[in-house]
């Protein structure tokens, strides 16, 4: 008996009105949990009833707690006919199944109706008792944290990354069992609600156990999505990073040591152990071993005993303690001898995160990616995971054989995603192919990892990008160089990855979203013909998407794509492809050539004429790109430096070729034969609509930055004004235009006007970068077209970026040369550094204005200055054997602290509302997160038979999007937390049925409730931790008044 | 290609105070957009029209999930679905409890009921105010009148209390909803040259002062409600101009004390008596609603127009109000000077107001 789960009813308040004659309600509470319920009194003739029950206790398995949602469903007595639902609330208790999350759950949830939506509010108190239970054969994994963060999580250090683990459940889908014919709409949904979190539930825990076999204590960059199968069923499937965590706990961690946490590591005794349960589970592993298989993909019966994978693995991982780490003679062969078989050891070395500890990320190779199309009604044993599992095996092994091409022995930013239609499933996987150095990834001392750091010699901010595999033996043809930073190392012409940018990595300039559009006609068609349509399409989409990236980055005036995300859609007569990455100039690599036009019949006058007019346009715009974007790569520093360049940069414009982007590996060649990838050939009026297009997508408006990734390469004083949203369209396309090309340019408007639509609303907030951006794209009929994009923005101080470029360097060369140890901080913890809040922006608008004479040129300015200090000091630090330096000079918090000191905290202190932000972002800028509480995982429905009446489809999705974003927020609260990081919406799916006057919507979300305190604040009690922690959470307290 | 459906919702609701301010005016989506675009907002941001027609069409469909919480304003600070910072919400509700003077005249006093509303659309056609926002001022009016209505305490306390709104906007509505209690006329083309703020202003006086709560701060209705006592009591004053001896005395009392101070003295010796007459019989009249709900035309008739048609200037208005009132306090035979203070004291106030142009 492990645990006690202790429940307490409140109250409740703006119930709805239940009985017509007295405008009352007489309202109960049903509290259940796995299959005991209790019930409150009825609380009579009241839309503000006072239960103030007593608590209601109940004794469970842990495993149990960590599958079951607490249950609580508010009524209305009626004493002659059936009690009336009102809605339910599931609390998810897992946040407090962990040491150091949450400890209570406490304050006013929205009760929620999948017919009728938020109907009022229930104040509930939740506690957990656990009990260790260390002898038993364990089935739960209490105390494993989870994170949607796909970085090590702010306030902790990774002491090892263990790697990937995956799991999959599958299950009948309550939609599509018999009793849904007779039962009513509400009770389907909530059939399918109550299974997808307990599915969700058990998914975790099973990871959970292969992580504490692994001797993990955390899973990072946890990823978790539904497959809406239909009649096959219904899949839950996760994929994640386990590593060991250990908590940056001294109060000096608050402010400047979180910002060094490689500093912490020296001074942090090493007996901090952040949860007691990792260690206590030691004994038992053998058992756990027999029972549970760490690769599922290879032994298809999970519940049979282990397969010979897992003998072999644990050892290595787990037990291999403080070996290979300490020992480590740190030359770069020996380095990847140790990586590699620390890593082939592994079935699948593959990591979800794409931002790494510094020094983690060796080299990068490219994007590698995997496709594969099923067939669902195929499924021999629809119930079973064995099938899927063996599909996503497959693909993993495809995407590992990939990695090995390019010379890598890893995969990082690794993703997987499915699309669905009737019976034909596309899988697909993808990631970053790279050679990762091996400390992080066993246990040794970090005495070790830091030595061996120093030891290195890595070229700061290029090293990543030094080609992997070997110049000789390309896997594909590419084009190389040596490094424009180093000149030492060969690297290509261009690189495309799937993970953030490095902190460390020099860029020029600033980046910009770049995304490729792409659709194509399908034949309608059933089962295998409808499958190998799709199978025999889907290398061409991926060609063109990828020429259409490679076409806009060079015109963009860029050479690196960083988050790359390409998603292949499936629908009844169409695929639609839709790529999005953040395009970057990096300074290591070669200038991107120019595109050349090309026509096909040169005697023709006017035609040449034509032509040579396109290829006017399209050199004006590459060169207001680089205005634009301020991409000014400084051509001086060859002399500077008076390396050897081995070829003029003439010639390596005409042998560029489409190299780099691996996306070859899947069995299909980008490289375009022999042939100029960058002559465009305008052969037919499609080719020459095509040039057109890459030329009509508009730059954002001034003052406006976009891009996927979490932080805007450039820009680094964001201010803590930050907006979150989710929008939606969908078009419907008229039967008739549907051809290639106009499906085509319709998608193509909608994303474009969908983005103009977003600049626009969001204006007020000019300078203002957005972040994150994530477009998916759906097919939920024949004609319909939907988009989903969710963001952030954030608003920056223009004017400081420009005065501090200057001040930062100086103050860095000064860093530099005083103390080295300085040189150790995670400039990414820099960025998330910058200024608290100007509560209006009429100031902003001042400084605007103020600094727009003079600013632009003082940028530039600075910019050379700065560049040419920046040689300096790397060479410095270099010579001082420092592993990195910390001066990219785009990346740094410019704010003196005094700044700060001085402003006021958020202007909505006095709100009867605590205030819950949300971001996809890992974190929060002007704010330090000072605990993660818990994962947050929430899946809805929501139906109407009355379209019309709430408004037609929009009116209904608008109020489902609100009524999720508060219940996240509701959640978050309780548990005490005042933000959400890492949020995203895995799925929006819409259906409707206009002529019925219905639809139904399924949203997943997920994210870290995390509790954050302002810069301003921490300062106050950075003395002690205690009231900084506190502090929030008080604030979140007063919720429940 | 058509949008079917187009949403945009923000984790902190997005309010944008220009369009806020079109769909309070009551303009369809389709007016909303031609009057943004005829302000310049394309050239400003450099937006399509379609986007335009998107972002309005967004922010109606947000203000329209609002509204049903904007009609109980404590809702609105409370709910968990729509995060607004509350400066905003300050602004969401003010403007939207915000009424046009112009619509104000015409309903200052009526009852508030289904029959008002059907006149709604000629109020409309009159004040070109559109009926969408005649409408919601009428509700807003009615609500408030029906939530303060029965309750105990300050009417304007009550008001800010369950409306959060500015002491300036609750005071407005306690006005209102006064006006509306009493059914006081203000429609007459004699009265249409005061405005809601003269109105407004006798009324706060009146409810200080001859309210049952200017007495008693224990009772339902306390501000809404004439002090019934008081009125009845008010026809003792009769004796001021009924007493031809006590009037003469008044009058010579009066006349001493202003010779000389006064530019229009011998205007103000020849009407004296027509005056007095008129504010006593006035004060006397007071028990039956009827006159009631005339009081601001009998002083206006008896009082303003006279003084007016003689050109007094508001000074000597205000020094012969004074005299006036303070003179029967020397008036050896006459009883009830606390009534009488009672009375004046806010009549004084009500007429100067009332009294200009």
């Amino acid at each position: 008996m492990p645990g006690k789960l202790k429940v307490k009813i409140v109250a409740g308040r703006h119930l709805p009105v239940m009985d017509r004659a007295s405008d009352l309600t007489d309202a109960f509470v049903e509290v259940k949990f796995g299959n005991t319920t209790f019930k409150t009194d009825v609380y009579p003739k009241s839309l503000n009833p006072q239960w103030n029950s007593e608590w209601f206790k109940f004794e469970v398995d842990d495993e149990d707690l960590q599958d079951e949602p607490l249950q609580i469903t508010v009524l209305d007595h009626d004493t002659y006919s059936a009690n009336d639902a009102i809605g339910k609330v599931y609390i998810d208790i897992d946040p407090l199944l962990y040491s150091e999350a949450a400890t209570v759950i406490s304050g006013w949830f929205p009760i929620y109706d999948t017919i009728h939506g938020i109907r009022g509010e229930i104040n509930v108190v939740v506690k957990v008792d656990l009990f260790n239970d260390l002898n038993r054969f364990r089935q739960s994994s209490c105390g494993v944290k989870f994170f949607c963060t796909t970085s090590i999580p702010k306030c902790y250090r990774a002491v090892i990354i263990h790697g990937f683990v995956e799991e999959l459940v599958v299950n009948e889908d309550p939609e599509y069992q018999w009793i849904d014919r007779i039962r009513t709409p509400r009770a389907s949904n909530e059939a399918r609600q109550r299974l997808i979190s307990l599915m969700s539930g058990e998914l975790q825990r099973k990871i959970g156990l292969k992580v504490l076999e692994m001797r993990g204590n955390a899973v990072v960059g946890y990823l978790q999505c539904f497959d809406l199968e239909g009649e096959s069923g219904l899949v839950v499937r996760a994929i994640g990073t386990a590593c060991t965590l250990d908590k940056l706990s001294s109060p000096a961690a608050f402010l400047p040591a979180c910002n060094s946490p490689s500093k912490e590591m020296k001074e942090i005794p090493f007996n901090e152990d952040p949860n007691p349960n990792t260690h206590s589970s030691g004994p038992s592993t053998p058992l756990k071993n027999q029972t549970y298989s760490f690769s599922p993909s290879k032994s298809y019966s999970r519940q049979s005993s282990s397969s010979d994978t897992d003998l072999s693995l644990t050892p290595k991982t787990g037990m291999g303690s403080g070996s290979a780490g300490k020992e480590g003679g740190p030359f770069k062969a020996l380095l990847r001898q140790q990586t590699q078989s620390a890593l082939e050891q592994r079935e699948f070395p593959f990591f979800t995160l794409t931002a790494f500890p510094p020094g983690f990320l060796v080299h990068v190779g490219g994007v590698v990616s995997a496709r594969s199309v099923k067939l669902l009604d195929r499924i021999h044993n629809p119930d079973e995971p064995e099938t899927r599992d063996a599909w996503w095996a497959e693909i993993r092994q495809e995407i590992k054989s990939h990695a090995k091409a390019l010379g890598c022995h890893a995969v990082v930013g690794y993703s997987e995603s499915t699309s669905i239609c009737e019976e034909v499933c596309i899988l697909s996987a993808s990631g970053t192919a790279a050679v990762l150095n091996p400390r992080f990834l066993q246990d040794g001392t970090v005495e070790g990892c830091l030595e061996q750091r120093l030891e290195e010699n890595l070229p700061a901010g290029c090293g990543f990008c030094h080609i992997p595999y070997d110049e000789l033996n390309m896997p594909f043809p590419a084009h190389l160089t040596y490094c424009y930073n180093c000149r030492k190392q060969k690297v290509p012409d261009v690189l495309f990855t799937t993970i953030d940018l490095p902190t460390d990595a020099t860029v020029i300039g600033k980046g910009c979203l770049i995304q490729a559009r792409l659709c194509r006609l399908k034949k309608k068609a059933q089962a295998e013909a409808n499958a190998t349509a799709i199978s025999n399409l889907l290398p061409f989409m991926e060609y063109e998407v990828h020429t259409q990236l490679m076409n806009k980055l060079k015109l963009k005036g860029m050479n690196a794509l960083f988050g790359l995300r390409i998603q292949i859609t499936v629908g009844e007569n169409m695929l639609m492809g839709l790529a999005s990455a953040t395009g970057v100039y990096l300074a290591a690599l070669p200038t991107p050539g120019g595109i050349q036009i090309a026509g096909k019949t040169p005697n023709d006058g006017s035609y040449e004429q034509h032509i040579s007019h396109m290829q006017k346009k399209i050199n004006d715009t590459i060169a207001k790109n680089k205005e634009l974007y301020e991409i000014n790569p400084p051509e001086i520093s060859e002399e500077i430096i008076g390396s050897p360049i081995p070829e003029p940069r003439q010639r390596s414009r005409l042998l560029r070729s489409q190299s780099e982007s691996s996306d070859e590996v899947t069995e299909l060649d980008l490289s375009h034969g022999k042939k100029d990838a960058f002559v465009l050939e305008i052969d037919d009026t499609d080719a020459m609509e095509d040039v057109h297009s890459l030329l009509t997508d508009v730059p954002p408006p001034s003052g406006f930055y976009s891009c996927n990734t979490e932080i805007m390469p450039g820009i680094n004083n964001w201010t803590s004004e930050i907006q979150m949203f989710t929008s939606v369209r969908v078009i419907r396309l008229s039967s008739l235009n549907l051809t290639n090309h106009a499906l085509n340019k319709n998608f193509n408007d909608l994303c474009e006007n969908l983005l103009k639509s977003l600049y626009f609303k969001l204006r007020s907030m000019i300078p203002c970068c957005l972040c994150h951006v994530n477009f998916t794209v759906s097919l939920p009929e024949d004609e319909l077209i939907q988009v989903t994009v969710t963001a952030v923005a954030i608003t920056f101080d223009k004017n400081q970026a420009l005065q501090t470029t200057k001040a930062h360097v100086e103050k860095s060369l000064q860093r530099a040369s005083t103390d080295n140890e300085e040189l150790l901080q995670f400039p990414l913890e820099l960025c998330s550094d910058s200024l608290p809040s100007h509560p209006f922006p009429p100031a902003k608008e001042h400084l605007e204005s103020a600094s727009s004479n003079s600013g632009i040129p003082a940028a530039q300015r600075d910019r050379c200055s700065s560049w040419i200090e920046l040689i300096k000091l790397k060479a410095q630090t270099i010579r001082r054997g420092s592993i990195k330096t910390t001066v990219t000079v785009e990346k740094t918090s410019p704010m003196g602290e005094g700044n700060f000191r001085n402003r006021s905290a958020a202007p909505c202190a006095n709100s009867t509302v605590g205030v819950v932000k949300m971001t996809p972002l890992s974190f929060i800028p002007g704010a330090k997160i000072t605990k993660y509480l818990g994962i947050i995982n929430m899946f809805f429905i929501r139906e109407t038979t009355s379209l019309r009446e709430e408004g037609g489809v929009s009116g209904f999705l608008h109020a489902f999007i609100a009524e999720v974003f508060a219940m996240v927020r509701a959640h978050v609260a309780a548990l005490g937390g005042n933000a959400v990081v890492s949020y995203i919406m895995k799925q929006c799916v819409f259906m409707e049925n206009p002529n019925k006057n219905q639809a139904q919507c399924l949203i997943n979300v997920s994210g870290d409730a995390v509790v954050f305190a302002r810069e301003s604040e921490l300062e106050v009690v950075s003395t002690q931790q205690p009231a900084a922690n506190c502090q929030p959470a008080c604030t979140g307290g007063e919720v429940t008044t | 290609m058509t949008s079917e459906l187009d949403i945009f919702v923000g984790n902190t609701t997005l309010i944008d105070e220009d369009v806020y301010r079109l769909w309070l005016d009551g303009y369809s989506v389709g007016d909303a957009v031609a009057l943004r675009v005829r302000s310049g907002i394309l050239e400003q941001t450099g937006a399509t029209a379609a986007v335009l027609q998107s972002d309005t069409m967004d922010h109606y469909r947000t203000f329209h999930m609002l509204e049903r919480l904007l009609h109980a304003p404590p809702k609105l600070l409370h709910q968990l679905i729509y995060q607004i910072p509350p400066s905003r919400q300050a602004l969401l509700i003010e403007r939207y409890y915000a009424f046009d003077e112009a619509f104000v005249r015409e309903v200052l006093g009526k009852k508030l009921s289904k029959g008002t509303k059907k006149d709604l659309d000629d109020i409309s056609t009159k004040t070109g105010i559109t009926l969408k926002s005649c409408r919601r001022q009428f509700d807003n009016f009615k609500r408030v009148f029906k939530v303060v209505e029965e309750m105990r305490g300050s009417l304007v306390d009550n008001v800010q209390q369950h409306f959060l709104l500015s002491d300036r906007l609750a005071r407005d509505y306690a006005a209102i909803v006064f006006f509306a209690n009493n059914r006081f006329e203000t429609g007459k083309k004699k009265l249409q040259y005061l405005s809601f703020g003269d109105f407004a202003f006798c009324a706060e006086l009146m409810i200080q002062n001859w309210t049952l709560g200017a007495v008693d701060s224990q009772v339902d209705d306390m501000d809404m409600d004439l002090d019934k006592e008081f009125l009845q009591d008010l026809k003792e004053l009769k004796v001021l101009v009924a007493d031809k001896d006590l009037l003469d005395l008044h009058k010579s009392l009066v006349c001493t004390a202003l010779r000389g101070k006064l530019g229009v003295f011998s205007e103000m010796e020849a009407n004296f008596k027509n005056l007095s007459r008129g504010l006593v019989n006035v004060a006397t009249k007071l028990t039956h609603n009827k006159d009631v709900r005339d009081l601001f035309v009998d002083l206006v008739e008896k009082f303003v127009e006279p003084c007016r048609s003689d050109h007094w200037p508001l000074s000597d208005v205000r020094l012969f109000l004074n005299q006036y009132s303070a003179s029967v306090h020397s008036l050896d035979g006459f009883r009830h000077q606390a009534l009488w203070d009672r009375y004046m004291g806010t009549l004084r106030g009500c007429l100067l107001r009332l009294y200009h142009d």
